[in-house]
């Protein structure tokens, strides 16, 4: 059966990623909430394919959905252009129909994307700081921890709070911001769970704690539960390991202890 | 009775305006709450909680904020000549453009205004290699929405307009000979009826400007620190 060229619903899906990537999960996510098969491609960060960097000349990043032979690059962009092509599609929309209620969903999105910069900057920053200074892999850690860990709280905090309190407007008592199913920014939000849980590990914490923040504690278990998320989330231990191998490396290049 | 519409902006800011051609070009007849940044009001205060930052936009009761998703809103929700095409795949480009212009062109092409020496010279190849970007990207159009002027024409609007009066603050050239469809389209939006009139005064643009070029440049290393 022949593919159609251009954005058919019956033509031809590809999706470039990482694994691990939080912003790849979200398309994955995506497409199994809109019932879609498609081809996944496995992407080497270190190596690009020719595909990806003609598919995103401009970032040469991940995710990539390549639709009919065109690509479409930006995580919550490829969102919206999921949701508009499959509108017809088993499952609920993704973006609500109401336009305000899709200013919303699109606001909180965007603070998602811009806050969720800061979590992956404290993982950035031990491993910049790992670079820097390092006698042993534990006691760097552990002072690194330290340091970092007060550091990374006093900003991150209050961005879990004002979520916290935006789950609560969005939801209006249902189980996702999106209401009764997952939309938007669950699944902007919800893909980082698994580096949540990683860095909660490494620096010794519990960012979605459920004494402070229960709403979001029971979101994030109700998300998780989700067939198209359970699906393509990966396994908390491999990422782990993932992370614990790319910090082995650099002490390793960072000269002997 | 549609409810009224209200933007709370200030002058001068390229993301009020682009709030405000979104309402030009959709035909929305809106009231302009003039803001003192300087000194947050109440009314902001309350409808931006999180940003505290202008443009707002209020329809009835209703808050929208961040500029490019009051554009999307207003084009949603007004009968009017759609500000984004119709096709999905078209919509993505322009939401893809309009998120570069925001996350990967601005802030270089405001540092390569205002620092000096070899970090400028970073920041300039950096600016002009967007802007080559864009300026592939426009290719033949009249506009980047294509005949007439739409979305991601409002979301790049600040290289029409803003652009032109900081080269000549600053006397750094950005968008020289090798941009000439940008430049075009440049000179197309500005003379655009719907959007010409919430367009800042050229004069007090460069006024500001050149007034503040040090606290500017302080900013600037500032904002390096970050």
């Amino acid at each position: 059966m022949e593919a159609a060229r251009g954005g058919g619903e019956g033509a031809e899906l590809r999706l470039l990623g990482t694994w691990s990537s939080p912003w790849v999960i979200r398309v994955k996510v995506a497409l199994g909430l809109k019932g879609l098969s498609y081809e996944y491609v496995e992407e080497v960060l270190a190596s690009k394919s020719d595909l990806l960097l003609k598919s995103n000349p401009v970032h040469k990043k991940v995710p990539v959905l390549i639709h009919g032979g065109r690509a479409v690059c930006e995580s919550v962009v490829i969102l919206q252009y999921v949701d508009e092509v499959w509108a017809g599609a088993s499952g609920t929309p993704i973006l609500p129909s109401d336009p305000y209620d899709r200013a919303t969903a699109r606001f909180w999105a965007t603070y998602v994307n811009d806050t969720v910069a800061t979590w992956h900057e404290m993982i950035q920053c031990l491993r910049v700081t790992c670079l820097q200074f390092f006698p042993s892999w534990r006691a760097l850690f552990r002072s690194t921890t330290d340091e970092q860990r007060t550091e990374a709280f006093k900003n991150v905090v209050p961005v879990v709070d004002t979520l916290e309190r935006a789950l609560r407007e969005c939801s209006k008592g249902k189980a996702f911001f999106g209401g009764d199913a997952v939309g938007l920014v669950d699944v902007a939000l919800g893909s980082h769970l698994v580096w949540i849980s990683v860095v909660d590990e490494v620096v010794g914490v519990r960012l979605l704690d459920k004494a402070r923040f229960p709403a979001l504690a029971a979101w994030a278990e109700r998300f998780l539960a989700v067939d198209a998320v359970k699906e393509v989330m990966p396994d908390v231990r491999k990422v782990m390991e993932q992370y614990k191998g790319f910090l082995a490396k650099w002490i390793a290049s960072a000269g002997p202890s | 009775m549609s409810p009224p519409v209200k933007l709370i902006g200030t002058f001068g800011s390229p993301f009020v305006h682009r709030a405000e051609a979104a309402l030009r070009l959709k035909g929305v007849p809106y009231e302009f709450i003039q803001e003192d940044i300087e000194n947050k009001s109440e009314l902001l205060l309350k409808h931006n909680p999180i940003h505290k930052k202008v443009p707002v936009l209020l329809h009835g009761d209703q808050t929208i904020c961040e500029s490019l998703i009051i554009a999307e809103y207003i084009d949603e929700t007004f009968e009017g000549p759609p500000l984004l095409p119709s096709d999905p795949y078209d919509r993505a480009t322009a939401r893809f453009w309009a998120h570069f212009m925001d996350q990967k062109c601005g802030k270089p092409l405001w540092l390569s205004l205002w620092t000096e020496g070899e970090l400028q010279k970073g920041f300039l190849k950096e600016t002009k290699e967007n802007l080559a970007l864009l300026e592939a990207q426009l290719g033949g159009n009249r506009f980047f929405g294509g005949d007439s002027a739409g979305y991601l024409d409002i979301a790049l609007s600040s290289l029409a307009h803003w652009l032109g009066v900081l080269e000549e603050a600053t006397g750094v050239s950005l968008m020289g000979d090798e941009c000439p469809a940008l430049r075009r389209w440049a000179g197309e939006y500005t003379s655009n009826e719907a959007v010409k009139p919430c367009l800042p005064s050229r004069e007090h643009l460069l006024g500001y400007f050149t007034a503040n070029k040090d606290k500017l440049k302080l900013k600037a290393m500032a904002m390096l620190q970050q």
